[in-house]
This record gives structure tokens, C-alpha cells and sequence, in this order.
């Protein structure tokens, strides 16, 4: 963190410096951040071959079946393809999440979040007709990240006004996202034409984010997303680190009593944290509707929301650290596709080895007692690791 | 470690050697599931049995992907496109627009979904639908002849034809019985005119199952019929507690006193779609080169629906009953009884 400017006045003892060190994360430990998701999966592939034989599937169809999650990842055009497909969403809401966390804020709501803001841009995206794609595509993007703003901040405002937890209110608000998208999709201005089952209308063309590859290959599903996604990476790296209500989010986060003092105020900080938040999760939502589904359905998130935590959790809350975890869990989602296909291996064993990723990333002392070499070797002077 | 490592390599190397030469089959046979999984006990796993028998039989490779959200569809059948499949089945209405799409966009590759037909059709999608209410009628007449209370039931999963055609054939078979019989025996959870009832809003959670059928229980009704593939499980296990004299199951896509070991003894009978006949004639036919666009309907007359056996209820049920169900069977198929009410 590039907050150390603020510690003037007299010189720190060695000691306190020493207890300091591990909350200044950031640049300093950016090498963490891949050595250490690296030798958590490499366990969590170690203990899912375990699992799998435990479960009686034969060794050759292990390895296959690894095989098969490399190919279905990285191995082809459509694989790369779908790898970035599945990681915009993740990315998007997990930059929310893990910005949230720099501020001291659990953000539980981003499922919810995606909801209403991905439900906001579909009606936006068939109600409002005849404009152009240069207007109405950005349109309908801003009305799901508004709206997910707007969500998120109902949060934030509780927490500041009342001291009602955000996780607990997140959570709520989740359950009445759910709800709110089955009531609205039956909505007869909502509801797609002679069906009786809750479905939107289809996205109008002119509010659709384009397939970037389909000149190539009308099965390429990845769409202009890719750039909202990278964009947004730019955009909370600065805001986080080089802004002043980054600084202000990062210290109320470590030090809600040296923010006080530092005259930041604490309400307005967090309602915003949360606001940014829900602004990205309901982009991500946006994104989904707009880019890959074209519609609105129960369950269109698909827990992309919940997942989005481990993609916090597991890039440390670094934008960074985010978008290598959300492609690498998007890896995983196209991979796990695969490795179905090829090798007859339950989608289910992609949701274990997940939970086991973030299991080790949780623990990184585990990890460290593990492979003492590794991270030994690496202290000595930059060795490469595999 | 080093060992380990050459170790891996070695076996990545092998494992590839494999996989190229398990690839070299003839003719590939792919279906994409809906949520409720390969092994729901339902629709998905009846289509899967399908592919099996078609394994057996003409010595095919099948192969599967399950959808865990609505986002899976389109993926999950670009994934098989890739992995060369010269069939694929995608299970369930909802699958509709991703299934037209993907055809669309590949005019190429055969295409063929459970549960749905195109219309204007769709030159390389087979659609295999199901006359579930000519099935589901009889049903309907067994579960009014047996009733004790004078009240039986239904739950649908989601308000679509696929499901409600259920509900349809069992409320007008139950109407058949009282205007036969003389009885007054009353439905509930499903209104035919006003195309309105008790739906749980998913086809996965058996607790939403076991509420349903404990509302309707409540509500007087000793048999019920869940439409919502593995949902009804929920309510099997209510059954079960119950006791069969208390309540009473009927199964729906397979025959559920098979299937769900569980629960043995709670159910009637149940509404047989037979889709694991239908998905081996749709893998027939693209094998012999017959295959073209278009729907094959699933009747009574041509065993795509049925009804299952009484099983342990055999012997309750009384003879007179059974003959009329048969006269009914005999009646539908010659087209002297009307389903529709």
C-alpha cells in the first residue's frame, strides 16, 4: 500500500515496523500473488485426484481428465474464448468485493446486486426502442450499474445510519432480489410474449454487447465485455491507489479510528464503498444480460455473485490479483466443461477442487509448511517456480 | 519431487495416447441435461437411458454434460459441437432458445430436444414431444377410483406445456371418473380453464416437494401427483412417513416405485414418458441417415407414454378398476374418448 507517506513524526521502533509489515500489502507481495494461487492448486488438483479415486474412477481417467481441463481452458481458440467469457462477470463483481474488503465492508449482496442490475438493463434493453447502438448499448449498461449502485447503497445507508450489519443486510437483500426478479419476470411488460413461465423479452440488437470473435466463428460466445472488464481493472487500481477516496476506503478500512482522526467521514466512506460496489456487480449482471444471455431468467446469475467472493478473497483484494483469479476460475468453469465431456467426470468434482483452491489461499501457512522450498528459494533471490 | 514429477509426465503422455485412441468411434450420441441432473430419477435420467440403450444396441459412444444453471445451455452445447458428437439431445423446454440457436447457427450438426417442437420447424432440429396427457388421464381415473377422501392433487414444477400437460390429463381423467361414476371427487392444485395451480418455481428442492404435498395432505387430498421431476422425491418421503393408506404418490416420467428405492410402497402408479424410446429412435434414425427436422410425438398408441404397474398396490386395487382403465387405454387410442375434457 503506498500509504507509508503518512507516517511522519518520529521514527518507528524496528519492532513495531516488523508488526506492521504483513498490513502493508500491495506491489511488495505481488509475487504472492501467483506463487501462492499456484501451489494452492496444485494441492487442490492433488487432493481432487484423491477424491476422484476414492470415488472409483480409474487413474488413466484422472489424467485424462486433467488433460481434458487444460484443453477445455487454454487449449483452443473457443477454449481461450470461453475461459474469458465466464471470467468477465467474476471479475466485474469480484472488483466490487474486493474493493468493498479494502474498506472494512463485507459485501455478501453481489449475487443480489447482479440481479437487480442485470433485471434493469434487460428491461432497459427492450423497453427503449429506436436508438442507435452507440446510444443504446451504453445506456443499458449504465442503467444496470446504477441500479446496482442504488441496490448496494440501501447497505451501505443502513450500516452508516443505523449500524446495521452489511452482511447480514446483503444477505437479506439477496433473498429479495430473488424474489423481486420471479415477481417482475411475470410482469406482462416484462414477460416474453406467449409464455406462461417467468422469461424476459429478448435484448434488442442495438443494446447487445457484440461477439468480438463471431467474424471467426459464430460459436464464439466472448463479447466487448473483455473491455469493460479490463477497463474496470484500470479504473479501481487507480481509484484505490492513487485517489483520495481509495485512500480514504483503504484506511477506514485497517483503521476506522485513525480515519476518524484523519478526518475522513465514516458514513459517507462506507455508503460509497458499498455504492462502487454494487455499481461493478450490477455491470457485471449488466454484462451477463447484454452480452451472453440476451434475456432475463430466474437464476440468471448462476451464483456468479457468491462466486465472486473467492475471486476477492483469493486475488487478495488486488484489482490485479482479481482479474488472474477471475480468469483462472473462469479456467476452471470452461476446463470442468470439458473435462466432463472428455473424460465423463461430474461437474461437481470443478466444485470441489474450487472450494479447495480457496481452502489453501485461506491458509496460506499451510501452504507455505508444504512447500518450504518454494517459498524459501523464492526469498533467497527470484527463483522460477512451475 | 523430481521423481514425481517424470512420474506425471510420463503418465500425462500415456493419458494422452488414450484419449486419442478411445476417440475413434463411430458414431457419437451427446445430450445436454437440464438442471435436475444425469441422475434425477426423471426426465433427464429416462433420455440418458436412451443414449444407454442405444450404446448397447448399435454399439455407439454416448456422452453427457449437466447444466447446474440456465447460463450452461448455450456452453454446454458449444462444448459438445466441439467434441464432434453427431447427435445432440438437449433435454427440456427450457432448453428451447438455446437448442434453436445453436442449430441455427450451426446448420450443419443434428440437433434434437425432449420435450419441445419448433414451429415453423427447424430444418436439422428433431423435436420429440409426449401426448403425457393421454398417460396422465388414466392416472387420473385410477387416483379418482381410489381416492378415499374424495380429493386428490397436483403440483407442477414450472407452469410450462411440458409440465402441465400432466396436471391437464390427470384433472380431466379425475372429471371422467365422477361423470362415469357419479362421484364428486375434486382436484386440487390445478385449474385446466384458467391454466392456474401450485407450482414450486423449480425442479430441484425436495423440501419445497414434501411442503407442497404436505399442504395438499392438509387439504384433505390422500393421492398426489408431483410434476417436477425430482421434487416429487420430497413428497415420496412424506409418504413414506405418512404411511401409503394416508397418502398416497403418483410417480411421473418413470416408474417411480423402480426408481426410488427409498421410498418403496407409496406409489400408485406412475405416468410413464417413455424418452428413452423416442431418444433411441431420434439416434436411429440419424445413424441411418433418415434423420430430418420435424417433431415424433410420444402417444399411448405407439408406447411412448403409459402407465406403470400397481406394483404393491395390486391387489388393492380392485379388478373392476383395472378393466376400466384398460377399457379407457383401448377407448383414448381409438380416439372414442376425449382427454381434453
Amino acid at each position: 500500500m503506498s500509504g507509508e507517506a503518512q507516517s511522519s513524526g518520529p521514527a518507528m521502533p524496528p519492532e513495531m515496523k516488523a508488526l506492521l509489515a504483513p498490513a502493508i500489502d500491495s506491489r511488495s507481495s505481488l509475487r504472492e500473488l501467483f506463487i501462492l494461487p499456484l501451489a494452492a492448486m496444485f494441492l487442490a488438483m492433488l487432493i481432487g485426484a484423491l477424491i476422484m479415486m476414492a470415488t472409483s474412477v480409474a487413474p488413466a481417467t484422472i489424467l485424462q481428465s486433467f488433460i481434458a481441463m487444460a484443453h477445455g481452458s487454454v487449449g483452443s481458440l473457443h477454449a481461450i474464448s470461453e475461459t474469458l467469457t465466464a471470467a468477465i462477470p467474476l471479475v466485474l463483481a469480484g472488483l466490487g468485493i474486493g474493493l468493498a474488503f479494502r474498506a472494512g465492508l463485507f459485501n455478501i449482496g453481489a449475487e443480489g446486486q447482479m440481479v437487480v442490475g442485470g433485471l434493469a438493463t434487460a428491461i432497459a434493453s427492450f423497453s427503449v426502442t429506436g436508438l442507435s447502438i452507440w446510444l443504446h448499448l451504453p445506456l443499458v449498461l449504465l442503467v444496470g450499474l446504477a441500479i446496482g449502485a442504488v441496490y448496494a447503497a440501501i447497505a451501505g445507508l443502513l450500516k452508516a445510519a443505523t449500524g446495521a450489519h452489511e452482511v447480514i443486510s446483503t444477505i437479506m437483500l439477496n433473498l429479495i432480489s430473488i424474489r423481486l426478479l420471479d415477481y417482475m419476470l411475470r410482469q406482462p411488460f416484462i414477460q416474453k410474449e406467449g409464455r406462461s413461465d417467468p422469461i424476459s423479452k429478448a435484448v434488442l440488437e442495438t443494446a447487445e454487447l457484440p461477439r468480438i470473435l463471431e467474424f471467426l466463428d459464430g460459436n464464439l460466445r466472448l463479447h466487448a465485455g473483455l473491455f469493460i472488464m479490463l477497463a474496470a481493472v484500470a479504473v479501481i487500481y487507480w481509484l484505490l491507489f492513487r485517489s483520495k477516496l481509495g485512500f480514504a476506503f483503504r484506511i477506514s478500512g485497517e483503521n476506522p479510528g485513525a480515519a476518524r482522526y484523519a478526518g475522513i467521514r465514516a458514513g459517507l466512506t462506507i455508503v460509497m464503498a458499498m455504492a462502487i460496489a454494487g455499481a461493478l456487480a450490477g455491470l457485471a449482471g449488466a454484462t451477463q444480460v447484454s452480452g451472453v444471455l440476451g434475456r432475463a431468467t430466474p437464476g440468471f446469475t448462476a451464483g456468479i455473485g457468491f462466486d465472486a467472493i473467492a475471486v476477492a478473497l483469493l486475488g487478495r483484494s488486488h484489482p490485479v490479483g482479481i482479474l488472474l483469479a477471475g480468469l483462472l476460475f473462469g479456467a476452471l468453469e470452461a476446463g470442468g466443461r470439458q473435462m466432463q465431456v472428455d473424460a465423463g467426470v461430474s461437474i461437481d468434482m470443478i466444485g470441489i477442487m474450487q472450494a479447495l483452491i480457496i481452502i489453501f489461499v485461506a491458509a496460506p501457512l499451510l501452504v507455505r509448511r508444504i512447500f518450504p522450498p518454494l517459498f524459501r528459494e523464492r526469498r533467497r533471490g527470484g527463483d522460477e517456480h512451475d | 519431487m523430481f521423481m514425481k514429477k517424470a512420474a506425471l509426465t510420463s503418465g500425462i503422455a500415456a493419458a494422452f495416447m488414450l484419449a486419442s485412441a478411445g476417440g475413434a468411434s463411430a458414431f457419437t450420441a451427446c445430450q445436454v441435461t437440464d438442471v435436475g441432473g444425469i441422475d434425477d430419477s426423471g426426465f433427464n435420467e429416462t433420455a440418458w437411458k436412451g443414449v444407454q440403450d442405444s450404446m448397447k444396441s448399435y454399439g455407439i459412444d454416448g456422452r453427457y454434460l449437466e447444466s447446474q444453471s440456465e447460463t450452461d445451455y448455450e456452453p454446454n452445447l458449444n462444448a459438445l459441437l466441439d467434441a464432434k458428437c453427431d447427435i445432440i439431445i438437449s433435454v427440456g423446454f427450457l432448453m428451447a432458445d438455446a437448442t434453436a440457436t445453436s442449430a441455427g447457427a450451426n446448420p450443419g450438426a443434428k440437433f434434437s430436444i425432449v420435450d419441445m417442437a419448433y414451429d415453423p420447424t427447424i430444418p436439422n432440429v428433431l423435436g420429440q414431444v409426449y401426448a403425457t396427457n393421454q398417460a396422465a388421464f388414466m392416472a387420473g381415473y385410477i387416483s379418482a377410483g381410489m381416492s378415499q377422501t374424495g380429493v386428490v392433487g397436483t403440483f407442477g414444477g414450472i407452469n410450462i406445456p411440458p409440465v402441465t400437460a400432466f396436471m391437464d390429463g390427470f384433472y380431466y381423467g379425475v372429471a371422467y371418473h365422477n361423470s362415469q361414476k357419479g362421484t364428486n371427487v375434486q382436484v386440487l392444485g390445478w385449474n385446466p380453464e384458467s391454466k392456474e395451480g401450485l407450482f414450486t418455481g423449480n425442479f430441484e428442492s425436495l423440501d419445497d416437494g414434501r411442503a407442497f404435498a404436505q399442504n395438499l395432505y392438509d387439504e384433505g387430498a390422500d393421492i398426489v401427483m408431483p410434476v417436477a421431476g425430482p421434487v416429487g422425491l420430497g413428497s415420496a418421503a412424506l409418504a413414506t412417513e405418512l404411511g401409503p393408506d394416508a397418502l398416497k404418490i403418483v410417480g411421473v416420467d418413470a416408474d417411480m416405485e423402480v426408481k426410488d428405492t427409498n421410498n418403496p410402497g407409496v406409489y400408485l402408479t406412475s405416468v410413464l414418458k417413455r424418452m428413452d424410446s423416442t431418444v433411441m429412435q431420434v439416434i436411429k434414425q440419424a445413424m441411418d441417415g433418415t434423420f430430418e427436422g420435424g417433431m415424433i410425438v410420444g402417444t399411448l398408441a405407439n408406447d411412448g407414454v403409459g402407465i406403470a404397474p400397481y406394483h404393491s398396490f395390486d391387489s388393492a386395487v380392485p379388478a373392476a378398476l383395472k378393466a376400466e382403465v384398460e377399457e379407457i387405454r383401448a377407448g383414448i387410442i381409438a380416439g372414442s374418448i376425449n382427454v381434453g375434457g
